[in-house]
């Protein structure tokens, strides 16, 4: 048997219970979750959908590290250890191990929007080739689990949420930044707005992602050096300003 | 007993959840930063024992004769490799959790309030990171003029001051020419595997079939990428690189070891 230690409450308040689960071959964590509900507490809440890691809905601390429980393996802990599960500390909690996501989707609804330039043939289509697009590909592998979020400690330690819009949103603005048929220039939103300077690089994003999306070094620097380029580089200044173009 | 959820997690500095040895990443890497920056600043305050025959220690290089700087001309040198390391992307994850404790780990309690981030002064300033990599590119091609030097011995000798003795030069190859050749190497990786650089080669560019030159500009890009992906191996191996450089000219200098003239 194992022993579960698994949050129980609400934002007003709660506490972690302990449950006893029989561990078999090949279990997961959630495996071990729907036991206690299924036996033992059937008013846990949890949110799980799929159960393949592509849904992103069963994210949660597990022995304070974020992830999927579908994908936890009981195996990767030894046999008499004690399995803790708490929810993700970066939101409210609803109940249980759900925890309120809604502010990553108010967060995402105001990145400037994806703006093709005009089209490139007659009939209202575009061309691009698969190299160049390869870049925006890698973020659109997001299953929106919001572990990043989760473990970014300018949210979960310093609760930025109103300045900074975290590394899961970094990842959906770079998809349209980074297009090669998109034209906004979404530089000063990210400075601002966004509040990408808040992050310092601690890539604990890139840790946690279970899509291994590379997300500081191919979206987040990628986005600073672009605010970089508009906000900090004196040179890149001065050319703008002598030639009217961006270097 | 009840709690909040935020209160069973970390609430102040160290306190998590987590039951892996979290603290010996941050512990080793302030150690071996710490440790270096130590070495480097003795070695470039006794300004002595920097070269030996035809070597030259990349801490003192380039050579700088100067009067109206009172102290070592190595720390006019190192200012620039320095820069170029303090404000690097891969440095900043290190130190910041190492000596800022900035988070210390992920999903561990911090120390302090009031973040800033890189938002506000100091920190805002590393955004000049791509300026102190334009220097960076110029010691790459400074050192490697020292490896070809250190290929040109004295037919008559060195002598026993370490000084060469004067008349004509020949190609050869000492153990500390391999040292140095290597070190330009680890460092070459290092620099243009740079984040910055990344960005100015290609990463600026969305769409490459729109410009100039477009294809040739992936294809570096690309290349800066396979190195970038290794940009923490090849910082860390710069660095004991840069270390142990210096250290063999050291001892070589100061007579503890003798250099093995390989043809």
């Amino acid at each position: 048997m194992t022993l579960f230690r698994v949050f129980r409450g609400t934002r007003d308040g709660g506490g972690l219970h302990d449950y006893q689960v029989a561990a078999t071959e090949g279990m997961v964590v959630l495996d071990a979750v729907h036991a206690i509900q299924a036996e033992q507490a059937p008013d846990l809440a949890v949110r799980w959908n799929c159960k393949a890691g592509k849904c992103g809905s069963c994210s949660a601390e597990i022995n304070g590290k974020p992830k999927l429980m579908c994908m936890t393996r009981m195996s990767d802990y030894a046999p008499d250890e004690t399995i803790t599960v708490t929810p993700m500390r970066a939101f409210p909690v609803i109940k249980d191990l759900v925890t309120d996501v809604s502010w990553n989707y108010e967060v995402n609804r105001r990145i400037p929007e994806f703006k093709p330039r005009k089209p490139d043939a007659a009939d209202g289509t575009w061309r691009m080739y698969q190299f160049e697009v390869e870049r925006p590909q890698e973020f659109r592998k997001c299953i929106e689990c919001f572990l990043c979020q989760d473990v970014c400690h300018v949210l979960r330690t310093h609760e930025k949420h109103e300045q900074f819009m975290g590394p899961a949103m970094l990842v959906r603005a770079a998809v349209y930044e980074m297009h090669p048929l998109d034209e906004a220039d979404r530089r000063d939103y990210l400075r601002h707005e966004g509040g990408i300077g808040f992050c310092n690089i601690t890539k604990c994003c890139t840790e946690v992602c279970p899509e291994s999306i590379t997300i500081t070094d191919n979206a987040i620097i990628p986005l600073k050096e672009r605010v970089v380029d508009a906000n900090y580089d004196p040179l890149a200044a001065l050319w703008r300003k002598v030639t009217g173009k961006a270097p | 007993m009840t709690t909040s959820v935020r209160d069973l997690q970390e609430r102040s500095f160290g306190a998590t959840l987590r039951r892996d040895a979290w603290w010996i990443a941050p512990a080793l890497t302030a150690l071996v930063l710490g440790g270096f920056g130590v070495y480097a600043t003795w070695a470039a305050w006794v300004n002595r024992f920097y070269e030996w025959g035809p070597y030259l220690s990349p801490f003192y290089s380039p050579l700088i004769q100067t009067t109206w700087w009172p102290l070592s001309p190595a720390f006019l040198i190192l200012i620039f490799p320095g820069a170029f390391r303090v404000t690097c992307y891969y440095y900043r994850k290190a130190y910041y959790r190492a000596f800022f404790l900035d988070p210390v780990a992920c999903a561990v309690g911090e120390p302090r309030h009031g973040y800033k981030g890189e938002s506000k002064f100091p920190f805002i300033l590393q955004n000049l990171h791509r300026y102190a990599m334009y220097a960076a590119v110029v010691f790459i091609f400074i050192l490697s003029y020292d490896v070809f030097l250190a290929t040109r011995w004295p037919v008559n000798g060195v002598l026993s001051d370490g000084t060469m003795a004067a008349g004509p030069r020949e190609f050869g190859v000492g153990i500390g020419t391999l040292v140095m050749a290597v070190n330009v190497i680890l460092l070459s990786c290092y620099t243009f595997g740079c984040h910055s650089l990344r960005h100015l080669i290609g990463g600026n560019v969305d769409c490459f079939s729109c410009v100039r030159g477009g294809r040739a500009r992936f294809e570096t890009w690309r290349g800066v990428s396979a190195l970038n992906r290794h940009h923490m191996l090849f910082a860390w191996c710069s660095l004991f690189s840069v270390a142990l450089t210096d250290v063999y000219i050291r001892l070589c200098a100061m007579g503890v070891i003798h250099d093995v003239r390989l043809f």
